[in-house]
């Protein structure tokens, strides 16, 4: 098992353009961001934070998301078209293990752009090391397991990698813009805030771990329990061919 | 006493029948070939044997055990199976090793070691199937099934292929090769199962399939004058004359050109572009699968 999580360790990095972008770029537009100065400047609609501190969970969100929606589904839905899975199942190593050491590497990926995040942001832009650590990582664990859940199950229901690839992105769009990637959550309807709230991967959960006080943990279990769904729906509708 | 055995094997798919009560037995250090058009159902009856699928009737056994027990005794080698296409060689034959107890490197031997540290996409197609070879092999099985590991390959590294192919049955490894050229099956096979519809029309060595084919000698030539066509039709030795223009066909048993030239040297004809043609394996898989249009490859 070991020695596929060092095998897959080394393609996900070999995939530079890929991984870079999972792993930097949250980083990288919290710096661009943060670079304008008028997004420093604390401001009513952020309840007295500064935007960049606001828009951290939506970071997070977008990392979760690059990673379990753009990347796992394809992955998988690829391993799977070009007969990899196939081939394994002829060998004493059932492919499922295979899945899991991806599973694993692209956690990992996703836990080192978080932290990589709350680093930047502590170190630049004077941002609070999270206020609640347990909870953030909580929230970053459950609202992950939620999103590779569902990339898992595009990826069992897609009959090919393009399509695979094509839903996942549809899913990846959409809960983008509840996370608030694209617009800040504050100029979004209340309606769509809530759903943002409990869709993972639970930019609200996130960003009350980091400078609220405690997730609420309603969308902690609600992202636990997408998991655990999509996962079941996953593993019960999987091909190996 | 049988490596692999298989008993009144049945597949279907939905409706459809793939494998219909197929029963053969390999027996250790054999290369077993299975032939037969697309969807004869080869690919289905090696696939119950991989411990790959699950067979609908029958038995399969291998090493006495179902196949699925005995994994790390079988190296499979898939038709269009891949790999990542940014893993290494080296990787490949590494990861696959680990799943093994008692791995065995065929990397030099099947020339990839000077490609260690190439990326499985940029392989070309023969390196590609060299590595499947090498990663079916990697295991040490006692039995390697290997599907059409030469489709798609060159002349020359089919032939490489091919004697890497009697290394490994020197090595002790009994062979289970799927293929669709004659020529291989002819070369490398001890005997072959030529399968037609789901079921095995034949199973012989590949001369006994060619003994089997009626008329497995041909005479062709040209008359230098009009020649009595029922006399030599009534010769002992000839089943069949047919004429192609001014062309004479005569087919028949092994003896037939003695018996052709002695009839026209009586009559004082001469043959002109005299030729002799011995039917092929090819001739007997046409006549055994039915010939016309049941291949497409």
């Amino acid at each position: 098992m070991l020695k596929i999580i060092k095998v897959e360790a080394r393609l996900f990095v070999r995939d530079r353009l890929n991984s870079l972008f999972a792993v930097l770029f949250p980083t990288l537009l919290l710096l661009v961001l943060g670079a304008v100065p008028a997004l420093r400047t604390p401001a009513e609609e952020f309840g007295g934070l500064r935007f960049i501190d606001s828009y951290l969970s939506s970071l997070v969100v977008f990392t979760l998301g690059f990673i379990g929606l753009q990347r796992v589904p394809t992955v998988v839905a690829t391993y799977r078209e070009k007969g990899v899975l196939r081939r394994l199942s002829t060998t004493p190593m059932h492919p499922a293990r295979l899945l899991a050491g991806q599973m694993v590497v692209n956690f990992v990926a996703a836990i080192l752009s978080v932290l990589l995040t709350v680093v930047v942001a502590h170190l630049v832009f004077g941002v609070d090391l999270p206020h609640h650590p347990l909870g953030l990582a909580g929230a970053v664990v459950l609202g992950g397991a939620g999103t590779f859940a569902l990339g898992l199950v595009i990826a069992a229901l897609a009959p090919n990698a393009r399509a695979a690839g094509g839903w996942a992105t549809a899913v990846f769009m959409l809960l983008m813009f509840f996370g608030g990637v694209y617009l800040p959550r504050f100029m979004l309807p209340p309606a769509i805030q809530a759903i943002g709230s409990y869709a993972p991967p639970g930019v609200e959960a996130l960003q009350q771990a980091w400078l609220g006080t405690a997730p609420d943990w309603r969308h902690l279990a609600i992202m636990g329990l997408v998991g655990l769904v999509a996962g079941t729906v996953a593993a019960r509708t999987f091909r190996w061919e | 006493m049988a490596i692999i055995a298989v008993r009144d094997l049945g597949k279907r798919y939905g409706r459809k029948v793939a494998v219909d009560s197929v029963s053969f037995e390999v027996a250790e250090g054999e290369i077993f070939g299975v032939l037969g058009p697309n969807g004869a159902g080869k690919t289905t009856t090696v696939e119950c044997v991989s411990g790959l699928r699950r067979p609908d009737r029958g038995s399969v056994t291998v090493l006495g055990r179902p196949p699925a027990e005995v994994r790390s005794a079988i190296g499979v080698q898939l038709q269009s199976s891949e790999l990542p296409e940014r893993m290494r060689v080296r990787e490949a034959l590494s990861l696959f090793s680990s799943f093994y107890p008692a791995p065995v490197d065929w990397s030099e031997r099947l020339g990839l070691s000077a490609h260690l540290g190439v990326e499985f996409g940029r392989l070309s197609g023969g390196l590609k199937q060299r590595l499947s070879i090498a990663l079916a092999l990697a295991g040490s099985p006692r039995v390697a099934i290997l599907d059409e590991l030469t489709t798609g390959l060159d002349p020359q590294a089919r032939r490489d292929t091919w004697s890497v192919i009697e290394d490994v049955r020197s090595a002790g490894v009994t062979v289970l090769l799927v293929t669709h050229f004659m020529e291989e099956a002819e070369r490398l096979c001890d005997r072959v199962a030529v399968f037609r519809d789901g079921r095995i029309a034949a199973l012989d060595t590949p001369s006994g399939l060619v003994s089997r084919v009626d008329g497995a000698t041909r005479v062709r030539f040209v008359p230098s004058a009009p020649v009595d066509l029922a006399a030599l039709r009534a010769l002992p030795d000839v089943t069949d004359v047919t004429t192609a223009g001014q062309q004479i066909v005569v087919s028949g048993s092994e003896d037939l050109l003695h018996a052709v030239t002695s009839l026209l040297a009586r009559r004082q004809v001469v043959a002109r572009g005299l030729r002799v043609d011995q039917v092929s394996l090819d001739d007997a898989y046409v006549e055994l699968t039915g010939g016309s249009g049941a291949e497409d490859h």
